[in-house]
């Protein structure tokens, strides 16, 4: 049987088809401004038998195709389970959640937080700075690095810390400082989430932010080695709905 | 449904800005209520008198003052309604469940303030609240910071502030305090209506007041039952409407519908699924007709089984004793109920958490949806104890933070059903 998964996100939407324990289809979309012609698109081609729907956009596939759906965090929280048995938490960074999961030794989801309606900490926050300091999204995590500690964005606000990056520029600070300083700023938020919660290790760290190096090494830094980012954090929530998708 | 434009004119509601209203809770009133799919039997009286809270309630209210009784508005349980039926009065609780004017509003208060002080600010200010308009008195009590100074603002926007002192802790002395408040209240009132609070008027007063609270205690015990007899959102609305109808009718009505519930029960019908996930709601008020969480709550597969809310058992739970033989004993009788309220503005107030685990026993609850207005200080700092307290006992708990505007809708539900899949 194919069981298929599909995670609308803010920013993108991913699929995933498994087939015998196996993933047979990964692939990725943005989510532009009409994500139900991005779905047909990127299911156009696909056959599956089952298919759940995950992430912020599902709503809109269960109205217009029937599609069943879990939230995101039950989503990631049985993905995570299933790709590192053992695995005892997941941190999400996206385009416009941040959230910390619990999980039991089971995969079974204890307990979870997530950020507040604001896009303060999220992927979206880092592209709007990478925008305003001339980097991509891509590209700013290496430049970060490269960069020296010492200055502090005080803003939580996606706003506010624009004018603050502003200011900063105007008074001459290298541009990979400033990145490393947002780095910070993010990272800062979620360490704040995961205390918070107690969590346990190892914790699994997920998301399209994921894919940021800095991101990666802040929070190693922060909170020790024991973090496993997987080889596409960005299709871990994709690939949980497709193995709901088989239970249902 | 009759034509009030003229009573709402003679009260001073701009009509443009009121039907704008009416027309908004009636759509809202529609989607949340109308389209839940069984209901119990005896709701039709609720939503009757939701339909007309700004008609045929507003037109009772204004006979009665007609021949010569006052309008007592307040928007606290800390007013003892007791002593304001002993005075001959009649009590109404105001409008605070919305947004309304709120451009306005931030002239006068900052935006940084908790939805339910700009609501009420929203309704005086946008000239939509009739209740408002019609009191004759509205009592301001101390409770937070937010409210207590906003009430300077506010007197000078009402003609008939009166102002009410509230302890912070529950010392003896706090007690006497409270007790010297409700005195200079009984004063109020008998200045304003040439009568006087008498020990028969006032054990009359006891007896309405206790009547209600106990209907509403049956009713709350009837949720204890699985499969649910009535929605979490009806009986939300049944504690609201609490606050807006004619006492005595309310709670004939109150008892018709849990007479109706017994016998649902009996036949083990339900208006929900048997074994759905149940949730206790502890936190801020929701006052009409602020139903965002409790839909979001009942539209993802789980019901609502109990409220520790100020609309709800904070409110509501225990009686006033009434075997007092003097005026003074019934008095200390009526302080000693009011001082036992869990209100998060008294420090400490552990009594609240042992309160909420009592609910969840009691209705089965899987789990806590704690409920904060986003700068509600006293309920967000005690949301993070109360949080710690019950997980610590093994019940799960959603804390949510929000306010009276749907631009987190999407988040809420997110987080809403991913609790509801966890307790599953």
């Amino acid at each position: 049987m194919k069981c298929a998964g599909i995670d609308i996100g803010s920013r993108s939407i991913e699929l995933v088809v498994i087939e015998n324990g196996q993933q047979i289809v990964s692939r990725q979309t943005e989510s532009g401004h009409n994500p139900v012609e991005r779905i047909k698109e990127l299911i156009s081609d696909v056959s599956f038998d089952k298919i759940m729907a995950t992430g912020y956009g599902r709503s809109i596939a269960e109205v217009t195709f029937d599609f069943s759906t879990v939230t995101e965090i039950k989503a990631y929280g049985v993905g995570a389970a299933s790709l590192y048995p053992g695995i005892r938490g997941v941190l999400d960074i996206g385009g416009q959640d941040t959230k910390v999961i619990s999980l039991n030794e089971k995969g079974k989801v204890l307990k979870f937080e997530m950020n507040d309606k604001c896009a303060a900490g999220t992927g979206k926050f880092l592209e709007m700075m990478a925008t305003s300091l001339g980097y991509t999204s891509e590209t700013i995590g290496e430049s970060a690095l490269l960069g020296n500690k010492g200055i502090e964005i005080n803003s939580m606000c996606a706003v506010f810390a624009e004018s603050e990056v502003t200011s900063l520029m105007a008074k001459g600070c290298h541009r990979n400082d400033i990145a490393l300083a947002i780095h910070q700023s993010v990272c800062k938020r979620a360490i704040g989430m995961i205390r918070r919660q107690n969590m346990n290790f190892p914790l699994m760290f997920a998301g399209g932010v994921a894919n940021n190096v800095c991101m990666v090494h802040l929070l190693k830094e922060a909170v020790g080695p024991d973090i496993i980012v997987p080889e596409s954090p960005q299709f871990v929530g994709a690939y949980g709905a497709a193995i709901l998708a088989g239970e249902n | 449904m009759s034509d009030y434009t003229k009573m709402w004119t003679d009260l001073g509601l701009d009509n443009d800005n009121h039907n704008a209203l009416l027309e908004a809770l009636g759509g809202a009133y529609q989607s949340i209520y109308m389209a839940q799919e069984k209901r119990a039997k005896g709701m039709e009286y609720f939503d009757f008198v939701m339909s007309e809270a700004h008609g045929l309630r507003i037109k009772e209210l204004c006979d009665e003052k007609e021949a010569g009784k006052k309008i007592i508005g307040s928007f606290c349980v800390f007013v003892p309604e007791e002593m304001v039926l002993a005075a001959g009065c009649t009590a109404v609780g105001l409008c605070s469940g919305a947004d309304f004017a709120q451009e306005e509003v931030e002239q006068v208060i900052p935006r940084n303030t908790c939805s339910l002080i700009k609501s009420f600010f929203g309704f005086k200010l946008g000239k939509v609240c009739p209740y408002m308009e019609v009191a004759d008195l509205i009592v301001g009590e101390n409770t937070c910071d937010g409210k207590k100074k906003s009430f300077e603002t506010f007197k000078d926007l009402v003609p008939n502030f009166y102002q009410m002192d509230l302890p912070q802790t529950k010392t003896p002395e706090s007690k006497q305090m409270l007790k010297q408040e409700f005195m200079k209240f009984i004063q109020q009132l008998e200045e304003m209506t040439g009568n006087k609070v008498t020990f028969e008027g006032l054990k009359q007063g006891i007896a309405s007041v206790n009547a209600k609270r106990k209907a509403l205690h049956r009713l709350s015990s009837l949720r204890a039952a699985n499969p649910s007899p009535v929605s979490g959102l009806d009986a939300l609305l049944i504690n609201q409407v609490s606050f807006l109808d004619n006492i005595d009718r309310f709670t004939e009505n109150v008892n018709a519908i849990c007479d109706h519930i017994e016998l649902d029960i009996k036949e083990n019908k339900g208006v929900k699924e048997a074994n759905l996930p149940r949730i206790v709601i502890s936190g801020c008020p929701m006052a009409v007709p602020n139903w965002k969480l409790p839909s979001v709550i009942e539209s993802s597969g789980a019901v609502i089984v109990g409220e520790e809310s100020c609309i709800g058992e904070r409110g509501l739970r225990n009686l006033t004793d009434d075997s007092a033989t003097t005026l003074d004993g019934l008095i200390d009788a009526i302080v000693d109920r009011y001082f036992q309220i869990d209100c998060a503005v008294f420090t400490p107030n552990n009594e609240r958490v042992d309160h909420i685990q009592e609910m969840v026993e009691k209705y089965n609850a899987d789990g806590v949806i704690h409920y904060g207005l986003q700068f509600c200080q006293p309920y967000i700092m005690e949301s993070f104890s109360v949080e710690k307290q019950l997980e610590k006992k093994g019940i799960p708990v959603l804390r949510i933070e929000t306010d009276y505007s749907q631009e987190d809708l999407g988040q809420l539900s997110t987080r809403v059903e991913a609790f509801v899949e966890m307790i599953k």
